[in-house]
């Protein structure tokens, strides 16, 4: 342990590239390095299969599932937040609704899945309702919910991830996700953001 | 014209049969589950007549007829896959090949999916009749 903090001193002091047989812990290695690495959706598939029956093992209910998906993606999402914010060199802090939303629905989604979000909505019923959408989840391709459990949607992964980064950025809300399917794309899923009053008092002064 | 497919487990048991065709005999439940049964007993013992020596044996393959075709693609795991088509279809091993690819996707990544069991995912439905569609279109 102290022979690997060592080495990665002296290469920050050096600059000098790691040559030595040595490994370099993950916490030590350069946050870029893995910008645009993909991996497989095969094996986040499988991955995210086990999660599901793991959390079908200790819980209840259907309301219970979602909120265990729920807490996984805000563990998620607090961290990619960082990573995020930190990559992007020169951006400033979002202060702005319209700002973070715009923020999740580009950089978040595309450092996700590749590609920007499908749409971003704001809701006519309520001031405090904004509505994202992908017309084909990735998370949730495989997945075929049986008729006992047809109120479960699988994407309150992906709700709280960005429930997560509302909160991380100061957009305390409580995120959900809806099943939506329309002509042409039966797996479209929608993401509910519900901002807190808080949000909505702080967006008014700061419009004026 | 494909009329039908079969999925059987690696005990023999039957956890998928769809028709794809009208005016096929329609049997009852059981009687599907006995011809799988019967079906995996003559496939383990196909496999073991080989005359040739030392020789691995993988068993029924194609079963000839005079107004059908049976495909039988056997996976790794054990799982065998059955397609019956009319004679004249040609590259059903294709369209085996497809199936284990469309299974592999929409049961093994299924979490509500327990193996060896019957396969009840809409999503595997869904695509297996676009393939169906597709190949006899």
């Amino acid at each position: 342990m102290s022979q690997t903090s060592r080495l990665s001193v002296i290469s920050a002091a050096t600059e000098t590239r790691y040559h030595s047989s040595k490994r370099v812990s993950i916490v030590d290695r350069n946050l870029n390095k893995t910008k645009t690495a993909e991996i497989g959706l095969n094996a986040f598939a499988f991955l995210f299969s086990e999660m599901l029956q793991y959390a079908q093992k200790r819980v209840l209910g259907i309301q219970d599932l979602e909120r265990k998906l729920n807490d996984f993606g805000y563990r998620v999402g607090t961290r990619l937040l960082e990573l995020i914010v930190w990559r992007e060199k020169n951006s400033k802090r979002e202060t702005r609704v319209l700002g973070i939303l715009s923020f999740i629905n580009t950089t978040v989604w595309k450092t996700l899945f590749g590609k920007p979000a499908d749409s971003l909505e704001k809701s006519t019923e309520n001031e405090d309702e904004y509505m994202i959408s992908d017309n084909d989840p990735l998370i949730s391709k495989f997945i075929s919910v049986p008729k006992e459990l047809s109120q479960l949607n699988c994407c309150a992964f992906l709700a709280g991830i960005v429930e997560a980064i509302l909160d991380g950025a100061q957009f305390p809300s409580r995120v959900t996700a809806h099943s939506v399917p329309i002509e042409g794309f039966p797996l479209r899923t929608t993401i509910l953001i519900k901002l807190d009053r808080e949000v909505l008092q702080r967006e008014e002064q700061l419009k004026s | 014209m494909i009329f039908s497919l079969y999925i059987i487990n690696k005990a023999g048991g039957l956890i998928y049969q769809k028709d794809f065709s009208e005016g096929l005999a329609k049997l009852t439940d059981n009687e599907y589950l006995v011809l799988a049964a019967t079906f995996h007993s003559v496939h383990a013992i196909t496999s073991k007549i080989s005359p040739i020596r030392n020789a691995t044996s993988s068993g029924l393959e194609v079963l000839d007829a005079d107004t059908f075709k049976l495909y039988c693609y056997q996976t790794l795991t054990g799982t065998k896959f059955l397609i019956l088509s009319d004679p004249s279809h040609p590259n059903i091993d294709l369209v085996l090949r497809r199936t284990y690819d469309i299974y592999g996707d929409f049961v093994m990544k299924n979490p509500f999916y327990t193996p060896e069991m019957p396969i009840r995912s809409e999503l595997f439905d869904i695509n297996l009749a676009k393939l169906i569609k597709q190949v006899t279109g």
